[in-house]
């Protein structure tokens, strides 16, 4: 059981251009900013927008190929979607949400809603099941909605930013509820978020989609130990740098970074914010890596204050706020950052 | 603050109405025996034609004065005087209409008559040759409405000859059976021999013999509460002249019953 | 506290600054009595003893029945028609479009007088359509019930078809993308989903549209005739007897107010949902 699709198409001023495949029992999250083109693929993938180019193979079964016109109609495609602000039909009932895609594909309405009445069970809402949407809060909502996706035992289920629209409190436990959920469904999934706590949480596998294009994919630890974009460096709390490596150097716009290991060819050098010093004299010492640059902004984040520094070689420092104070680093003017070569991670762009 | 502002609003606004009502009246100011521009005259719907040439008529001979006709069933003209509307001359196709406003106008002439005629689509397609005929189910057949003085006189036509007729519509006026009748939607119709006349190629006549058919007497008289009374009877002076009454039987009008 | 000081603190608590500018005030006032004043001198014309006598009159059960039935059958038609004519013009964009949309709200704006002339060339005896009809099924159309529905359908349709095609403009429409993830056909979803989501819209065209065509007069005694107990609908009564017997005319428009009343009280809700809905 397992997707498999090349996806191209144009919508307003996204171009979408991605090769996503998802195996057999792995969670797959789409991870990116907003207006990378997750929803639209996922779109494209229930075909709820025709590909300009591509195909869409799922368990061998092709829903859509561009080459020879092949396309299954959305309401044919085994899918199940679980939208970002749920769409439950207003006019009907919880149980009758659950129970409309069965309905929909000839099952007769007393076992339609045994079926769902059983589902909503499962999710833990039998009591609610006479409600109308309204008066369900979020975290009820979502279930609804994942349960009504669910019960048509869909061989492909998409998720939407599906914690999106709950607040914090409760997104922690729904996100415990939907990981149990997704674990024991047995077909293949793929779930979309912006959020990188979640990403990180659930997946099995991340795909980072920026621009509409793919510009990293792994598991979780080697997606945040080697960033290939700014956005995944931000998003992890990492400075990038990418650069020509010859040897223990790579070669920056503003600058060189000396490296303790030997690579050669385009690069991604990684440092982390806690293995930036900073001074406000020119140092001495054993970093090889030394560069003049301005604090712009200080940033409190529990015990540590991180520092934007702007100047040739621009990166995000941390320290302690002693050291912040001590070094009246919020008065600006010049300061010197120092990264230990051996504190670079290098890695092949 | 807002109820006080209501309350202003209010009064103003009574205040502006009121205005308005004072100011109503403009043309010629007050009393009657002013020379206005303008003379209206209320005529039945038969009397289409030949009264629009008497208006020309009257205009150029008095200094471009302006005519306005308004046609409808006497019916409707005569309860529209009864409400007030601002007529000068009043021009009914039955006697029974003008005595409805017999308080409202001045003494009443009579100044015509007219007789009653079958009206069929040009070339008779349904070879309708009497009043018995319209009893035939399969014709449609289109009277004016009870009220309306052609639809009364039809009626009373029909009684005579014994004969029942359904007709599938009630016109408001006596041009639109002819209408009805021209467009080829009904089959016949009762109108007066002057309609016929009117109604040009599309349609013709068949004749209802003399002892069945029923004279139409014309009355005319000048409104009460008209502002332009001099005028009015000069209008109606006209109609009754030979001039006019020559204008009346061009249009197929017969001369008023002498008694 | 004092009464004094009570009263203004009462007042002071109660009272939020209402900023209307009086200049709006005025003319919304006259607005008001423009529209209240016909209304009212209709009401002081009656003569309520008399009325339960007026209304009992054959003439007017009649015309009474008679309208309900060709108003009722006008909407019917209009729904049937106007429906799927709303759904093509709001969610398919096909050349002409705009035309179309033009051509289905042209008997909103011509007098109906002109709408029962069109009538009678498109669908008279003589008529376009009309004498196909008359000669292949021996159907005339003038004269008759049907034909008194055909023209008020003709007037009332386009309000139905305007407010349904909002509704379904207004509608978020990935409700549909939904019920199409759940394996719903575009019939099912339409009958299941569009529907009933649209259903206040529906509502409101179909009670406009019946209003409408309650009230209807100038392409009905044009093109269906006038005739009690055939085509004689309320509005062409009040017509006739307006001329003779002004009692019953009276009585007539009373009852027609009143209904048109009803139905826009009713709808008073759909028109301005309260923020609370």
């Amino acid at each position: 059981m397992s997707l498999e699709a090349h996806l191209a198409l144009t919508l307003g001023q996204l171009r979408l251009e991605a090769e996503v495949a998802v195996a057999t029992g792995e969670l797959v999250v789409l991870l990116g900013p907003n207006g990378a083109g997750k929803t639209t693929l996922l779109r494209a993938l229930a075909g709820l927008l025709a590909l300009y180019h591509g195909r869409v193979v799922l368990d061998g079964q092709v829903l859509e190929d561009t080459a020879d016109g092949t396309w299954v109609p959305t309401e044919q495609r085994p899918v199940g979607f679980v939208f970002q602000d749920y769409l439950l039909f207003p006019h009907l009932s919880a149980l009758e949400n659950v129970a409309f895609g069965l309905r929909s594909r000839g099952i007769p309405k007393a076992e339609a809603r045994r079926r769902a009445a059983a589902w909503l069970d499962r999710v833990g809402l039998a009591a609610h099941a006479g409600s109308r949407p309204k008066a369900l809060s979020g975290g009820q909502a979502q279930r609804v909605a994942l349960a009504r996706a669910m019960v048509g035992e869909p061989r492909l289920l998409l998720l939407d930013e599906p914690l999106a629209a709950l607040d914090a409190a409760t997104r922690t436990e729904v996100r415990r509820d939907l990981r149990r959920h997704l674990a024991s469904f047995d077909g293949t999934r793929l779930l979309v978020t912006h959020d990188p706590l979640e990403a990180l949480a659930l997946a099995d596998r991340l795909v980072v989609l920026e621009d509409g294009r793919i510009t990293q994919t792994g598991n979780p630890a080697e997606v945040s130990g080697q960033p290939r974009s700014c956005y995944v460096a931000e998003l992890v709390g990492v400075n990038l740098f990418q650069g020509h490596a010859d040897g223990h150097t790579v070669k920056l716009p503003g600058g060189v970074l000396v490296v303790a290991d030997d690579h050669h060819g385009e690069v991604f050098a990684a440092v982390h914010p806690h293995a930036v010093a900073l001074h406000r004299h020119p140092p001495e010492g054993t970093p090889r890596n030394v560069w003049p640059g301005t604090a712009d902004t200080l940033e409190v984040i529990g015990d540590r204050v991180r520092v934007r520094m702007s100047g040739t070689v621009p990166l995000v420092a941390e320290v302690t706020p002693a050291a912040a104070s001590e070094l009246r680093l919020a008065d600006g003017g010049p300061v010197w950052a120092t990264v230990k070569a051996t504190e670079v991670v290098v890695y092949p762009a | 603050m807002l109820r006080s502002r209501i309350r202003l609003a209010a009064v103003l606004a009574v205040a502006a109405l009121a205005l308005a009502a004072c100011g109503g009246d403009d043309s010629g100011g007050g009393s009657g025996g002013q020379s206005p521009t303008e003379i209206k005259v209320f005529a039945a719907a038969s009397l289409t034609a030949a009264f629009t040439e008497l208006g020309q008529q009257y205009g150029s001979a008095n200094g471009g004065t302006k005519v306005t006709l308004n046609f409808a069933g006497s019916q409707a003209l005569a309860t529209q005087i009864q409400q007030g509307a601002p007529a000068d001359v009043f021009a009914s196709a039955d006697i029974p209409n003008m005595d409805k406003v017999k308080d409202l106008v001045g003494t009443p002439q009579n100044f015509a008559s007219n007789l009653l005629q079958v009206v069929v689509e040009k070339g008779n397609p349904k070879g309708v040759k009497s009043l018995g005929d319209l009893a035939n189910p399969d014709l449609k057949v289109v009277l004016a409405a009870p009220d309306v003085p052609a639809g009364k006189y039809a009626q009373q036509a029909l009684e005579k000859a014994g004969v029942t007729v359904k007709p599938v519509s009630e016109e408001d006026n006596v041009k639109a059976v002819v209408t009805k009748v021209s467009l080829g939607e009904a089959d016949a119709g009762i109108v007066y021999v002057t309609d016929v006349t009117a109604g040009g190629d599309k349609v013709e006549g068949v004749d209802i013999p003399e002892e069945l058919n029923v004279v139409a007497t014309y009355p005319i008289a000048t409104v009460k509460a008209s502002k332009a009374q001099d005028q009015a009877q000069a209008f109606m002076d006209l109609v009754l002249s030979a001039q006019g009454q020559q204008v009346l039987e061009q249009y197929g009008f017969l001369p008023p019953p002498t008694t | 506290m004092t009464a004094v000081a009570a009263r203004r603190s009462r007042r002071r608590a109660a009272r939020p600054r209402a900023g209307v500018p009086l200049l709006l005030l005025v003319p919304a006032g006259l607005a008001v009595g423009f529209l209240a004043v016909p209304l009212l001198g209709l009401l002081e014309e009656t003569s309520w003893r008399d009325l339960p006598d007026e209304l009992a009159t054959p003439l007017v059960l009649q015309a009474l029945r008679l309208s309900l039935v060709c108003s009722v059958g006008a909407v019917a038609v209009s729904v049937l028609l106007g429906v799927p004519l709303a759904f093509l013009l709001a969610r398919v964009a096909f050349p002409g479009r705009n035309l179309v949309r033009a051509l289905t709200t042209l008997p909103m704006v011509f007098p109906p007088v002109v709408g029962g002339v069109a009538l009678l060339l498109a669908f008279g005896r003589r008529g376009l359509v009309g004498q196909w009809l008359d000669r292949a099924f021996g159907i005339t159309l003038p004269f008759t019930t049907a034909g008194a529905i055909l023209a008020e359908a003709f007037v009332a349709m386009p309000f139905l078809v305007i407010t349904v095609e909002a509704g379904l403009r207004a509608m978020d429409r990935r409700y549909e993308d939904a019920a199409a993830t759940l394996g719903a056909g575009r019939w099912t979803t339409f009958r299941r989903v569009t529907l009933p989501l649209i259903a206040p819209s529906l509502g409101a065209g179909v009670a406009l549209c019946w209003a409408r065509a309650l009230g209807e007069f100038g392409a009905t005694i044009t093109f269906a005739g006038n005739l009690p107990g055939v085509t004689q609908t309320m509005p062409l009564a009040v017509y006739i007897a307006l001329e003779t017997d002004l009692e019953a005319a009276i009585a007539l428009s009373l009852v027609l107010l009143a209904v048109s009343l009803a139905v826009l009280i009713a709808l008073r809700d759909r028109w301005f949902p309260s923020p609370s809905a």
